[in-house]
């Protein structure tokens, strides 16, 4: 099962890069059903673009690479979606959601201080803060990054018309979709820091070979 | 040491797989671009899709949301037989539908005009990241088809623009899908030419790109592999994907 979690990582990076990329074509927000380059951005992202019809102030486009990162972009969620399945599967039978994820009786705010004084992780279970973080990710922005993806396809929308008009329309899945990366982004980095904290080759083995082997 | 065990286990999934794969080929549920590094996404999505969208509509919108003033993607220059038609009022245009069908035949501008009118409010989304909505109105796909005859062996419709290197094609489902249109009207007024007049196709359940502008010719087929690099389209050769239902 650790297996899942860096096909979720490589799937991560690939979606990552080419979903920026993606962006790069159209470098501007909208919240609502519809928006265009006739239209009143949410805001924008102050890079040029990779097509000359979006008016980003600057007098050159990048070049187009989107064919490429569209496929890889959807075949790296295909992946990762499988992954999530296969993690989900095994966290509700094996017990690791209930055993490990689940809050324990540690106190919040005494480990929110802990967090906050930087003091080092004592090791054994996760902490509390550490739980609900990792139940955040995994049942809130997981899902949501899904949801507000498929919110942008039309034939998905066709089948089920709610997944989009819940959100209130295309556009804002879309512009959800690109916060849920900053969030999801921002976990990658402090997960590294911490783990780094916690003594980076011994965890990494550890996620790679085996928690008893260490 | 591999098992007996394993190895049956091995060879049954082995077997699943490729029964799998034959029943997905023999509904159709396999795209033309399945191969290369990203068919198995491909695959998957236009499978997927297929099977969820079989009876399912493109939403439509109310009137009110309809995006003022629509906007209209850059093309490339026109060529000079364009230009003559524009120059023309695009009186000779002709949209001639071929291939697997009983009579084939050329309708101009206004035979398409003459059969039933369709309209609907939908969004047109590019795969760059912007939409717009607009009410199109023209004939139906199958309605044009109906009228020359589809014959059994049909399985995908492939149409090109008079432009160049400008063609796609999609398969028989979304061709005789009710809100398939051959467009020749848009917000109650003719198409504009910035939007894809005289005559546009119009797939609102898949991508923009898939609705291509200025058509002239339809032609129903059974093998995808005679056009072009046999990809089902120009999108795949320039590295999108065939179906663009996402």
């Amino acid at each position: 099962m650790r297996l899942t979690h860096w096909v979720t990582t490589l799937c991560f990076f690939a979606l990552l890069v080419s979903g920026l990329e993606i962006v790069i074509s159209h470098p501007r927000f909208y919240w609502g059903e519809a928006g265009n380059s006739l239209s009143k951005p949410l805001f924008q992202i102050p890079i040029p673009a990779s097509r000359a019809t979006v008016p980003t102030g600057y007098k050159y486009t990048l070049p187009d690479q989107n064919g490429w990162s569209r496929s890889l972009h959807f075949q790296s969620a295909w992946l990762a979606v499988f992954a999530g399945l296969l993690y989900f599967l095994y966290g509700v039978f094996s017990g690791h959601f209930r055993r490990n994820l689940v809050p324990n009786d540690e106190d919040l705010w005494t480990s929110i201080v802990r967090h906050l004084r930087f003091e080092k992780p004592d090791g054994g279970s996760y902490n509390v803060v550490q739980r609900i973080t990792y139940l955040l990710v995994i049942f809130g922005l997981f899902p949501l990054m899904i949801w507000t993806g498929l919110a942008m396809s039309p034939a998905f929308t066709s089948a089920f018309p709610f997944t989009a008009s819940a959100l209130g329309g295309r556009q804002t899945a879309r512009t959800i979709h690109f916060f849920v990366t900053f969030a999801l982004t921002l976990f990658l980095l402090v997960h590294v820091v911490m783990v780094w904290r916690a003594g980076f080759l011994k965890r990494v083995r550890a996620m790679i070979v085996s928690e008893e082997a260490q | 040491m591999i098992s007996r065990r394993q190895l049956l286990a091995a060879a049954a999934g082995a077997t699943g797989l490729g029964v799998a794969a034959r029943v997905a080929q023999t509904s159709g549920l396999i795209p033309p671009d399945h191969g290369g590094l990203y068919g198995l996404g491909e695959t998957l999505t236009y499978g997927a899709q297929k099977l969820l969208t079989a009876h399912s509509l493109a939403r439509e919108f109310p009137r009110g949301l309809i995006s003022n003033p629509p906007f209209a993607n850059e093309v490339a220059p026109f060529n000079d037989e364009f230009k003559h038609h524009q120059a023309t009022g695009f009186a000779d245009w002709k949209l001639s539908i071929d291939g697997m069908v009983a009579k084939p035949q050329a309708f101009s501008v206004a035979d398409i005009k003459a059969l039933p009118p369709t309209s609907h409010i939908t969004e047109l989304s590019c795969e760059e990241g912007w939409t717009y909505i607009a009410e199109w109105t023209g004939a139906r796909l199958s309605q044009v088809l109906e009228a020359v005859g589809v014959l059994p062996q049909a399985r995908y419709a492939v149409y090109f623009s008079i432009e160049k290197d400008w063609w796609d094609s999609i398969d028989m489902a979304e061709a005789l899908h009710p809100q398939t249109l051959v467009a020749y009207g848009l917000n109650g007024g003719e198409l504009p030419v910035g939007i894809g007049g005289p005559l546009r196709m119009r797939v609102p359940r898949q991508l923009g790109y898939k609705s291509v502008k200025y058509i002239t010719r339809v032609t129903l087929t059974d093998d995808l592999k005679k056009f072009g690099k046999g990809l089902g389209s120009a999108a795949p050769e320039g590295g999108y994907s065939w179906y663009a239902g996402i």
